[in-house]
């Protein structure tokens, strides 16, 4: 019997060697903090500040705004020195709440701490997922709590973890579940009470022994299985670690809950863990700051509005002028211009790639070899799906699955040509989408 | 702030290590033991005619590239390719000159005039070839035998009542029906000596090569060892070679004739591991390519059979070519959670 896993992907070097080991260090606070109000998918907070305003460390700054929205809080203590559109990872300025430190970083009065999870219902577990701001810390960002907000008629029997960290080069979840496993036990059994879910599986790619050890003592008597997985990307892709936990399949289209299952992000449990132990909100969290251009690889926990140019300063700087910086893993993370961005709720880390490492392409037309379609863990042709995309062959493109494209990436990391094929793809997507919500 | 330049560009931000150039230059690799064969067996000569094709390759392809004002893609190695996969399906005999018209032939109307590296519908080696068997038939035809391979037929009990078929199958190449018959064997292939009766050419000697045939194909040893390379290294899907070679073998038993002599006469080995594997005019879909194979096979058994030529490798790739997006249309995978669709 082989691990755990799903159908196809691919096995990219891990460069996981560089930060593995490394315990996580605490970033000392940075004089100043931008927190974008929009940091998760779905409507942007609203400020409950204004200018001027002196606020504490896990004070609520900004609420919630409509169904899909999770509100905002001060993750330093200080004076509210502007609320201004500022530099977002989207490309964009967005609006963002800056706050500068005065130094004492004195938490917010009126926390609760040492919640009894037996004495809380599912309504009130739900609230509460919301109060700490949990928004999905393995890089999407989903607002928690919506997740928990089942559709009448669907029960979640399942709730999946996600530790496989399939991405390369980050460890952040690797170490938060050896430092953390406590809160990332308690974050679960109150995910599974909220949803009424019997089961919990924590899914961690084998790789990570010493995780899985951590896992399993603090696991000891609960409901609750620490699966290790194939080291393969994407595994911690949801669809595909719903179905190397479950055997289940989510339909096309579909939503883990069709299937009985939510999954979060390790962080995002041991965030909600950490909450109802200390009553502080999500205000920090761990990022990997790595790659072959950073002086001094580390895994950190910053505060959340962090400047990128403080934590890279922090690592001892650049070893040489970059060549490429990427927000997140390799695969998915985008590649970014400027250090005045934040570190939001969703940033899982820091990756500086040399001028060496980063290929300039010579790209060649398709040969039609079909590695990306004898990688896609979608079963997907993108071959096909690019080229229709890229002629805006939107019909045919649909019929193929395009919207079944998870973005994962595998295929552009095959093509022996070099070819964009995720680009076009996730371009053709967008026209898809964009007609949709005009028809 | 940042004080440099650096690159902004969607992910993934990571490659595999696999290029199409590395590709070409790996499949040149495998065909290299079919090459040594060659020389083995057929001399020093064949080296000349290797090298005529796949210069004249290169050359017409950059000198297209040059006319159409389109970048030179000559260091991606598919014009090498195209070159030395056509002159191993040449007979040893030819002129020097020939297989270099025949690889201009097979880059500028086999390929650039669709659009260069992966757009053309046909394999170019083989438009290559079939124009070269079209133009040229009779030298196209002209087989010999290795130095000293012919000591079986001297002592085979099945010449009497085989020679008058044997020139038949070879007319044009052969003097006639008066020549000696060992002398008649020496000029016809073992599936052209298959079609007047005579089936006595010892296995191991197929196997390794020591026959009358084009200058890749003889040796199904060093055709293996450079299948064998291309399977390891994934550079081709099992399915084509695998399907078409079992559809051959079971066509064959089903007619009554040999498997084994199938599989190892003709250009059929070098055909389903070297050109029935060509990415650009074959399936990319993993049923597509079973279908592909299953009809390669099918086509050869046929023309073997029943056709006037005793080889049908060629056309029968070329032929299944032409249906390759069909295939890959009707072949569509199922997709991961995919649903059907009401009705």
């Amino acid at each position: 019997m082989g691990l755990a896993t799903f159908k196809k992907g691919i096995h990219p070097p891990t460069y996981k060697e560089l930060t593995a080991a490394l315990p996580v260090e605490e970033m000392p606070l940075s004089s100043r903090v931008v927190l974008p109000l929009g940091q998760h998918i779905g409507a942007p907070a609203e400020p409950l500040v204004a200018v001027g305003d002196l606020v504490a460390t896990g004070e609520k700054i900004a609420e919630a705004k409509g169904l899909v929205s999770v509100p905002l809080h001060a993750s330093i203590a200080g004076k509210v020195v502007a609320i201004e559109p500022r530099p977002h990872v989207s490309g964009r300025m967005a609006p963002a709440i800056v706050i500068e430190s005065d130094g004492t970083d004195r938490v917010a009065p009126g926390l609760t701490a040492n919640r009894n999870l037996e004495e809380l219902t599912p309504e009130e577990l739900r609230v509460l997922m919301k109060e700490a701001g949990l928004a999905g810390m393995g890089g999407a960002a989903f607002p928690t709590h919506v997740k928990y907000n089942l559709p009448a008629g669907k029960k979640a029997d399942y709730i999946i973890l996600n530790g496989a960290e399939c991405e390369p080069y980050l460890t952040c979840d690797h170490r938060l579940m050896i430092e953390r496993a406590a809160d990332v036990l308690l974050g679960l059994q109150a995910f599974m009470k909220a949803a009424g879910a019997p089961y919990g599986v924590i899914g961690v790619e084998a790789n990570k022994p010493d995780a899985i050890t951590a896992l399993r003592e603090a696991a000891a008597g609960l409901p609750v299985q620490i699966l290790p997985l194939k080291v393969k990307y994407p595994q911690g892709e949801e669809k595909m670690m719903i179905y190397a936990a479950t055997g289940r399949v989510v339909p096309a289209g579909g939503l883990p809950a069709d299937v009985g299952v939510i999954v979060n992000n390790v962080a995002t449990a041991a965030a909600f863990g950490y909450y109802l132990r200390k009553g502080l909100p999500l205000v920090s969290r761990i990022i990997t700051v790595t790659g072959k251009g950073v002086k001094s690889p580390k895994n950190l926990r910053v505060r959340l509005g962090t400047l990128l140019e403080d934590v890279i300063a922090y690592c001892g700087g650049f070893t040489e002028a970059p060549g490429r910086i990427i927000l997140g893993g390799p695969m998915t993370g985008p590649a970014v211009y400027r250090l005045d961005l934040p570190v939001m709720k969703g940033t899982s880390g820091v990756l500086v790639q040399t001028r060496d490492e980063v290929e300039k392409p010579r790209v060649l037309p398709c040969i039609r070899c079909g590695r990306c379609g004898a990688a896609c863990p979608y079963n997907l042709l993108p071959n096909f799906l690019s080229d229709y995309a890229e002629h805006d062959k939107l019909p045919e493109a649909e019929q193929y699955g395009i919207l079944d494209c998870r973005e994962c990436g595998i295929c552009s990391y095959v093509c022996p040509s070099r070819r964009p094929l995720l680009q076009n793809i996730k371009n053709g997507k967008q026209k898809i989408l964009a007609a949709r919500k005009k028809g | 702030m940042l004080e440099t330049e650096v690159v902004v560009s969607p992910s993934p931000h990571l490659r595999s290590g696999v290029n199409t150039e590395g590709i070409m230059w790996m499949v040149v690799l495998a065909l290299v033991p079919a090459s040594i064969a060659a020389v083995y067996f057929f001399g020093w000569p064949t080296l000349k005619l290797l090298f005529a094709s796949m210069g004249a390759a290169v050359l017409t392809e950059a000198l297209c590239e040059l006319f159409m004002k389109r970048p030179l893609t000559i260091t991606d190695g598919s014009a090498v390719v195209t070159g030395l996969l056509l002159a191993l399906t040449l007979p040893p005999t030819v002129p020097v000159w020939l297989p270099a018209v025949g690889a201009a032939f097979a880059i500028i109307f086999g390929k650039q005039v669709y659009g260069g590296l992966g757009y053309n519908p046909f394999n170019p080696a083989l438009i290559g070839r079939a124009f070269l068997l079209a133009s040229w038939p009779s030298l196209m035809m002209n087989w010999v035998w290795p130095e000293g391979s012919l000591g079986w037929a001297e002592s085979a009990t099945t010449l009497s009542g085989a020679t008058a078929a044997a020139t038949g199958a070879t007319a044009g190449a052969t003097a006639g029906a008066t020549v000696q018959t060992v002398d008649a064997i020496a000029s016809a292939t073992p599936l052209a000596l298959w079609r007047g009766g005579i089936t006595d050419i010892p296995y191991l000697q197929l196997y390794l090569g020591n026959i009358a045939g084009s200058l890749g194909e003889t040796s199904a040893l060093a055709i293996l060892l450079g299948g064998l390379f291309l399977l390891v290294y994934k550079l081709i899907d099992w399915r084509i070679p695998c399907s078409y070679l079992g559809t051959v073998a079971l066509f064959a038993f089903l007619l009554g004739e040999d498997p084994l002599f199938h599989l190892l006469a003709g250009g059929l080995l070098f055909g389903a591991f070297f050109m029935a594997t060509d990415y650009v005019t074959t399936p990319v879909t993993p049923l597509g390519r079973l279908f592909f194979g299953i009809g390669c096979g099918l086509l050869t058994i046929l023309i073997r059979k029943f056709g006037g030529f005793p080889e049908g490798v060629c056309y029968s790739i070329l032929i299944m070519n032409t249906t390759t997006p069909l295939l890959d249309r009707w072949t569509v995978p199922k997709r991961f959670g995919e649903v059907k669709a009401n009705g």
